[in-house]
C-alpha cells in the first residue's frame, strides 16, 4: 500500500478541516484527501492502487450515528450508521420497506456491518475496466477513452444514463430505495453546511464521468434526510442477479404505491443495476397513476422506463429484464392485502 | 445400504467398524483454531516478501523496464527481472519421472510476454506494503503484438495441433451415414478458474545448500523433484512442505513460477522470501480449465441403440506449453457403440498454461456428451433414463476389458427413485408451480480409478500410540483422517491415539493429490506399513525376554492395543515393546500402481430439478440427487462431503462459472472473487447422496476408488437437459445464465 497520512477526527469540524479542500475532486484519484468510513470501498480501492489519497481522514469517532424522526416527519439519518443498523432500524422497517430490503439485498453480512450510509451514497463504481487500473477508462484518467464500450459489458455496465464517455452502472442498491422515497442529503463543508436534493447528488457522466457527485472539495455528508413516508404506502425492493446473494444487480425496482381500492393513487419507481446513477422512473410513475392495477397495464408503462435505452455489446438483456424488475414488483405489491407485508 | 458383497479388506485385523464410519476430521480442530499453518503462515525469522509485476498485455516483449524508482522505495532488498535473475534449468516435466511442472517455461528466462498477468519482475521488501508498494513503481515498456484472445481466434490464427488421448475403433462415419436417427451437435465450454481460498503462496529459505520451501501444493514429491532439477541439485538437498492446504482443485498439483521464483531469489538474497500470489493472478500464472468447443455426432437404430457415436474436441493452450483437456475420455467406453471416434486438438492463445480442475477431462466433456445424450434420445423418441439405460457398456469396449466393479444401473435406478424421475411429465414446460416451471434432468457421471506406487511408515511406540507418515498431502479432502482409521483399523489403537504426518517430501514418498487417486493409492501403503510394524512387534515379543518368548510369531493375534496368545494371555503393546526395551516397532512398506487386468473406473448418475421463473428471469437447481458407486467408503462423512462440495462446484461450472476474457486484448476482466461467481449459500438446492459402497477388492485391498472427482462430472449436463425440459432451450455453451434463456433480448444498439 502506499504511504499516506492517517488523521482520526473527533467532529465534523475536525475532520472537514482535516480533510482541507485542495484536492480537486473530493478524493478521488491521485493526491487530496479522502473520508474513511467503513472503508469497503475505499481501503479496496486504495489496495488495488486505483483510489491514491495523500491522506486519509478517519470519521469513525465522529458522531454522526443517529437516527432521528423531525418533527415534519422525515427520517433523518447520520452518515455513520452502518447498513445493517438502518436496515433493522424499526422505523425504517415500519415505514420505508423498500429501504431495509434494498439494504439486505446488497453485499454480504459482514460488508454491512462495516458500510455505512454516507459511503454507500459515495460508492465508487465495479466496472472492471476502472478497478484494473491500467485499462483505457475516462472516470479513472479522463479523457483516456472508454475500454468498456467494446469490451466485456455484461453486467455492471448500464442501459439507461450512459455517454459515450462512460457506460459503468451506480452500484448500489440502497441509493435506489432513496431515490424512491425522496430524500435530502445534509452536507457540511469549508464554506459551511448546505443541503442536496438526493436527485440531483449523482450526476450523469456525460463527458465528465470523473464527476461522480455533487460535493464540492472537502465537503463531508453528515446527514441523509429521507422525506416523510406517503400514507398508506406499500412498498418493496426486487433485485435480479445471477445468483442469489452476493452479486451487485443486473437489473433492480424499488416500488412504493398506494391504493384506493384497485386504483393507483400514487407510485414511485426507481431502478437499479440498468442506470448510470440510482434511476428514478418519473414517465413510469406518471403512467400508473389514476390507473386500474393490473399486470397488462404494467407490462405497458414498464417499457417506458426504457424507451431511451442504449444496449451495449453484451447487456441489451438489461432492457427487458429491467421491465420485468418493474412488473414483477408491482404485481406483488398491487396483489398482496397486507400493505406492511410487502 | 446394500452391503452384501462388503468383504474384509484387510487380513488379520478385526474390522472394529473404523473403516466407513463417519469419523471426524482429526485435523479440524487445528483448522478451527487457527494453528494449521499453510505456506503463508511460516514467518522465519528474517522473513522478506516479494510482490510480482505482472504483465500488462498479453503478447509481445518487454522492450525496457526501469526499476530505479523502485529501488529507491522504503525497506526494497532487491528488484529481479530477465537482466537480473540467477541461471536456472528446465524440469523435463515428465509424469513419469514425478517432475512434472505445467508451465515448462521458467520465470524471467527471456523478455517474452505469453499472457497478460505473467510475471515480468519481482520485488523483494522488508514487508508485504513495501513491496507491492514498490512493485507498482516498476516502469514498464511493451512492444505489444496482437494478442489472440480466445478458441476462435487461435483456430482462425494458426489452426490446431493433434493431442493425446485419441481413439478409435469401429467406423463411425460409415455408420453415421444414413442411420435410423442422429444428431450433429457442438458444445462449448469457458475458462473456469480454480480459485481456491488459500491463494497460492510459497516460504522459502536455504541453509547451507539445503533448500526448504513451505508451498501450496498438492504433491511435495513431484515439487521436490522439479525443484532439483530446476536448480539441478540433488533431491535430497530439498524439502517441500505442505502440511495444510487451502484447498487446490488441482491448481496446486504442479509447481508454477512464483514458486520457482521463490526460491531463487532467496539463495541469491540468502535470507528467507515469501511470495504469495494476488488473486488477479490465480487467473492468469496458476492455471485454468481451458476453453473448449466439442462437436458431437451421435446415431442411433430405429430402436434407440448406439450405432456410431464421435466426440471431438479442441481445446485452448498456451503458447509455451500442449495442455490437453481430454474432453472425450469417458466417451470412450461409458456407452456400448461398436464404432467410435475420440478426437482432441489443441489451439494456441495468449493466456497461462491451463491445467487440471477437478476432474479434468471429464467435466467439461461430459457435460457435452451428457448433453448429447439427451438430445440424441429426444430424437430417437426415448426417455432420457431410459436410453441410458439401454445403451450403458457392459464392459469396457475401448480396452477391451471387464470392469473391475460396475453399478452404474443400480445408481442410476435409486437415483431415479429417490429423485421421483416416474413424475416427469416429458413436455417441455408442462411441469409448473406457481409462477415457476419446473424441469427435471439427469446425467451419468463417470471417474476413471487410478492408483498410484506409494511408501509409508508407520510406528507403535512405547506409549501406546502409533505414528504414520507419507508424503501424500490433506489438501482438505480428509486424507489425515482415512490414514489414521486405517493404522487403527489394522493395530487396533484407538484413533486417537494415531497421529498422521504428510505434506512433507523427507517422508517415505506418497502421491500427488490428485485424480481422485490419493485414497486408493495411499491407504494399502499405509496398511502394509501397519502390517509390518505389527510383524516386528511380534518379532519383540517372541524374542529373548519377549513377552511372549514360549509362542511362535504366527500364533500370536493383534487384539485390543497389543497381542494375544492362542491360550488368552493379553499383552499391550506397550507393556511388549517395555519387556523389549524398545522405543517403537516399525514398518515401513511400498505398494504398486494399479494392474490393468480390469478397467478400473467410478459410476453414478445425477437427477436435477431446476425451477424457472419467466417472469423475472430467474433459474435456480431446487434440487440434485445424485447415487455414486466408487468402491467402498472409507469415511461417510468426508466421502459425502466431497460429493456434496461437487455438487455445488458442478451448479456454479453449470449456471455461473466462467473467466471472461476481453476479446480485444486477452486480458482477464472479472479476475476477483466479486466477480467471478460461483455458488453461495443461498444458491445451495437440497442435496441427497446416496453412496453405494461396493468394495472393488480387485482394485485394492480396501476396495476404494476414489471420490473426489466424480460428483462433478455430469452435473452440468442434467442441469442443462433440465433446463431443456423447463424452458425448451438447449444451452449448448455454458455457463446457462438468464440472458441466454430470456425470450426478445433486443439487438444492441452499440459495442
Ligand atoms: C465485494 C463487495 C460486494 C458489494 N456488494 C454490494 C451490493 O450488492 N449492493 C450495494 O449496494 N453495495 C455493495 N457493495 C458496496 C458497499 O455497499 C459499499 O462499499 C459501502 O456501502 C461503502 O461504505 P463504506 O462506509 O465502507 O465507505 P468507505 O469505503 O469508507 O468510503 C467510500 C467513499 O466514500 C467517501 N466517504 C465515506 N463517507 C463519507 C462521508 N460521510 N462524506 C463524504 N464522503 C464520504 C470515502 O472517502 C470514499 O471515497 C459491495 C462491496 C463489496 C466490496
Ligand atoms: S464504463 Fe466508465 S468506469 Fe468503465 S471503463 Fe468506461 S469510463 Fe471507465
Amino acid at each position: 500500500m502506499r504511504h499516506f497520512d492517517y488523521a482520526r477526527a473527533d467532529g465534523t469540524r475536525a475532520a472537514i478541516q482535516a480533510h482541507g479542500s485542495d484536492d480537486e475532486a473530493a478524493g478521488y484519484q491521485t493526491g487530496g484527501a479522502a473520508y474513511l468510513a467503513g472503508g469497503t470501498t475505499l481501503l479496496d480501492l486504495v489496495k488495488l492502487d486505483v483510489m491514491q489519497p495523500d491522506k486519509i481522514v478517519d470519521i469513525n469517532g465522529v458522531a454522526l450515528d443517529e437516527i432521528e424522526r423531525l418533527d415534519d416527519g422525515r427520517l433523518r439519518i447520520g452518515a455513520m450508521v452502518t447498513n445493517t443498523a438502518l436496515a433493522r432500524d424499526e422505523r425504517v422497517t415500519a415505514d420505508y420497506a423498500v429501504l431495509s430490503q434494498a439494504l439486505l439485498a446488497g453485499a454480504s453480512t459482514q460488508l454491512r456491518n462495516k458500510a455505512t450510509t454516507g459511503g454507500n451514497v459515495m460508492q465508487r463504481v465495479r466496472c472492471p475496466y476502472f478497478r484494473d487500473g491500467v485499462s483505457d477508462c475516462n472516470k479513472r484518467e479522463p479523457g483516456s477513452g472508454c475500454a468498456a464500450i467494446g469490451g466485456v459489458n455484461r453486467s455492471v455496465h448500464a442501459v439507461l444514463g450512459t455517454s459515450e464517455s462512460c457506460i459503468a452502472t451506480h452500484p448500489s442498491d440502497m441509493c435506489v430505495a432513496m431515490a424512491a422515497i425522496g430524500a435530502t442529503v445534509e452536507v457540511e463543508g469549508p464554506d459551511g453546511k448546505r443541503e442536496i436534493d438526493f436527485a440531483e447528488f449523482h450526476l450523469l457522466p456525460g463527458d465528465t464521468p470523473e464527476q461522480e457527485h455533487a460535493l464540492k472539495p472537502g465537503e463531508l455528508i453528515t446527514h441523509v434526510v429521507l422525506d416523510a413516508p406517503m400514507q398508506n404506502a406499500r412498498s418493496s425492493y426486487l433485485k435480479l442477479r445471477d445468483r442469489q446473494s452476493y452479486q451487485f444487480a443486473l437489473a433492480s425496482s424499488a416500488v412504493i404505491v398506494t391504493l384506493d381500492g384497485n386504483t393507483i393513487r400514487k407510485a414511485r419507481v426507481a431502478l437499479g443495476g440498468v442506470g448510470t446513477k440510482p434511476w428514478r422512473a418519473p414517465e413510469v410513475e406518471a403512467a400508473l397513476e389514476g390507473k386500474q392495477a393490473s399486470e397488462a397495464l404494467f407490462a405497458d408503462v414498464a417499457k417506458r422506463a426504457f424507451d431511451n435505452a442504449t444496449a451495449y455489446a453484451h447487456n441489451a438483456y438489461k432492457i427487458p429484464l429491467g421491465q420485468q424488475a418493474i412488473v414483477r414488483n408491482l404485481v406483488d405489491l398491487t396483489q398482496s392485502v397486507d400493505p406492511t407485508a410487502a | 445400504m446394500s452391503n452384501d458383497n462388503r468383504s474384509d479388506g484387510t487380513d488379520g485385523a478385526k474390522r472394529g467398524g473404523i473403516i466407513g464410519a463417519g469419523v471426524p476430521r482429526i485435523d479440524g480442530p487445528d483448522k478451527l483454531s487457527g494453528r494449521a499453518n499453510y505456506a503463508a503462515d511460516n514467518l522465519p525469522p528474517n522473513l522478506s516478501y516479494a510482490y510480482g509485476v505482472f504483465s500488462t498485455v498479453a503478447s509481445g516483449t518487454v522492450s525496457r523496464l526501469s526499476v530505479e524508482e523502485a529501488r529507491q522505495m522504503p525497506g526494497v532488498v532487491d528488484v529481479f527481472h530477465h537482466g537480473h535473475f540467477p541461471t536456472l534449468y528446465r524440469s523435463p516435466s515428465s509424469f513419469a519421472q514425478g517432475n512434472k511442472v505445467e508451465e515448462t517455461r521458467l520465470p524471467f528466462e527471456d523478455e517474452r510476454v505469453y499472457y497478460e498477468g505473467q510475471f515480468v519482475a519481482l520485488v523483494v521488501a522488508d514487508t508485504f506494503d513495501n513491496a507491492r508498494a514498490a512493485a507498482r513503481r516498476v516502469k514498464v515498456d511493451y512492444s505489444a503484438e496482437s494478442a489472440i484472445a480466445n478458441l476462435e481466434q487461435g483456430v482462425q490464427a494458426h489452426g490446431t495441433k493433434k493431442g493425446s488421448g485419441n481413439h478409435a475403433r469401429g467406423d463411425a462415419a460409415a455408420n453415421f451415414d444414413g442411420a435410423a436417427h442422429t444428431i450433429d451437435v457442438t458444445y462449448r465450454t469457458p475458462v473456469e478458474t480454480h480459485n481456491p481460498m488459500e491463494m497460492h503462496a510459497s516460504t522459502a529459505w536455504w541453509d547451507d545448500d539445503h533448500l526448504t520451501i513451505f508451498d501450496a501444493s498438492q504433491g511435495v514429491v513431484v515439487a521436490r523433484n522439479a525443484l532439483s532439477k530446476i536448480f539441478a541439485m540433488p533431491p535430497e538437498r530439498i524439502t517441500v512442505h505442505a502440511p495444510y492446504i487451502g484447498s487446490g482443485f488441482g491448481s496446486k498439483l504442479w509447481t508454477w513460477p512464483h514458486a520457482i521464483a521463490t526460491a531463487a531469489v532467496s539463495r541469491e538474497l540468502g535470507r528467507p522470501v515469501q511470495l504469495v500470489v494476488p488473486r488477479p493472478q490465480m487467473f492468469t500464472t496458476t492455471g485454468h480449465r481451458p476453453e473448449t468447443r466439442q462437436r458431437l455426432r451421435l446415431a442411433t437404430d430405429a430402436s434407440g441403440k448406439l450405432v456410431s457415436l464421435r466426440h471431438e474436441s479442441i481445446n485452448t493452450t498456451s503458447f509455451t506449453d500442449q495442455y490437453v483437456e481430454t474432453c472425450g475420455s469417458v466417451t470412450k467406453s461409458l456407452y456400448s457403440c461398436p464404432n467410435l471416434t475420440v478426437s482432441h486438438e489443441t489451439t494456441r492463445v495468449n493466456r497461462g498454461t491451463p491445467t487440471s480442475m477437478r476432474a479434468p477431462g471429464a467435466a467439461p466433456g461430459l457435460f457435452a456428451l451428457e448433453s448429447a445424450v439427451d438430445e440424441m434420445a429426444d430424437a430417437a423418441g426415448v426417455d432420457p433414463l431410459q436410453f441410458r439405460l439401454d445403451n450403458y457398456a457392459e464392459r469396457d469396449e475401448s480396452q477391451d476389458l471387464e470392469f473391475s466393479s460396475n453399478h452404474i444401473v443400480e445408481a442410476t435406478n435409486r437415483a431415479a427413485e429417490k429423485f421421483g424421475w416416474a413424475n416427469r411429465n416429458p413436455e417441455v414446460g408442462s411441469m409448473k408451480d406457481g409462477r415457476e416451471i419446473v424441469g427435471y434432468g439427469m446425467a451419468a457421471c463417470n471417474w476413471e480409478a487410478m492408483k498410484m506406487a506409494c511408501d509409508a511408515r508407520v510406528s507403535i511406540r512405547a506409549d501406546g500410540t502409533a505414528f504414520a507418515s507419507c508424503a501424500t498431502q490433506d489438501i482438505g479432502t480428509g486424507t489425515y483422517t482415512i490414514v489414521a482409521q486405517t493404522v487403527s483399523d489394522v493395530t487396533g489403537i484407538p484413533i486417537d491415539r494415531v497421529t498422521v504426518k504428510l505434506g512433507d517430501s523427507s517422508y517415505p514418498d506418497g502421491p500427488v493429490s490428485g485424480g481422485s487417486w490419493a485414497t486408493a493409492t495411499t491407504l494399502p501403503a499405509i496398511a502394509k506399513a501397519a502390517r509390518a510394524a505389527l510383524d516386528e512387534m511380534k518379532r519383540y515379543a517372541t524374542g529373548d525376554n519377549g513377552a511372549f518368548a514360549d509362542s511362535e510369531a504366527d500364533a500370536l493375534e493383534v487384539a485390543d492395543g497389543g497381542l494375544r496368545s492362542a491360550d488368552g494371555t493379553q499383552t499391550s503393546f506397550a507393556d511388549i515393546l517395555k519387556a523389549a526395551r524398545y522405543g517403537s516397532a516399525d514398518g515401513e512398506a511400498h505398494t504398486d500402481a494399479a494392474d490393468s487386468e480390469y478397467s478400473y473406473r467410478s459410476f453414478g448418475a445425477h437427477f436435477v430439478e431446476v425451477r424457472w421463473d419467466p417472469g423475472i428471469s430467474r433459474l435456480r437447481v431446487a434440487r440434485v440427487f445424485s447415487a455414486i458407486d466408487v468402491g467402498r467408503v472409507i469415511n461417510e462423512t468426508t466421502a459425502r462431503n466431497q460429493v456434496e462440495g461437487a455438487v455445488v462446484m458442478g451448479i456454479g461450472m453449470g449456471l455461473f462459472e466462467a473467466t471472461e476474457y476481453d476479446e480485444r486484448n486477452a486480458r482477464p476482466v472479472n479476475n476477483n472473487y466479486a466477480e467471478y461467481l460461483v455458488p453461495v449459500h443461498a444458491d445451495q438446492p437440497e442435496i441427497d447422496v446416496i453412496l453405494l459402497d461396493y468394495p472393488d477388492t480387485k482394485f485394492n485391498e480396501y476396495g476404494a476408488r476414489g471420490i473426489g472427482e466424480i460428483g462433478i462430472t455430469g452435473l452440468a449436463a442434467a442441469v442443462a437437459n433440465a433446463v431443456h425440459h423447463a424452458t425448451g432451450k438447449r444451452i449448448r455453451e455454458l455457463p446457462i445464465t438468464l440472458d441466454k434463456l430470456m425470450e426478445d433480448v433486443p439487438q444492441a444498439r452499440s459495442a
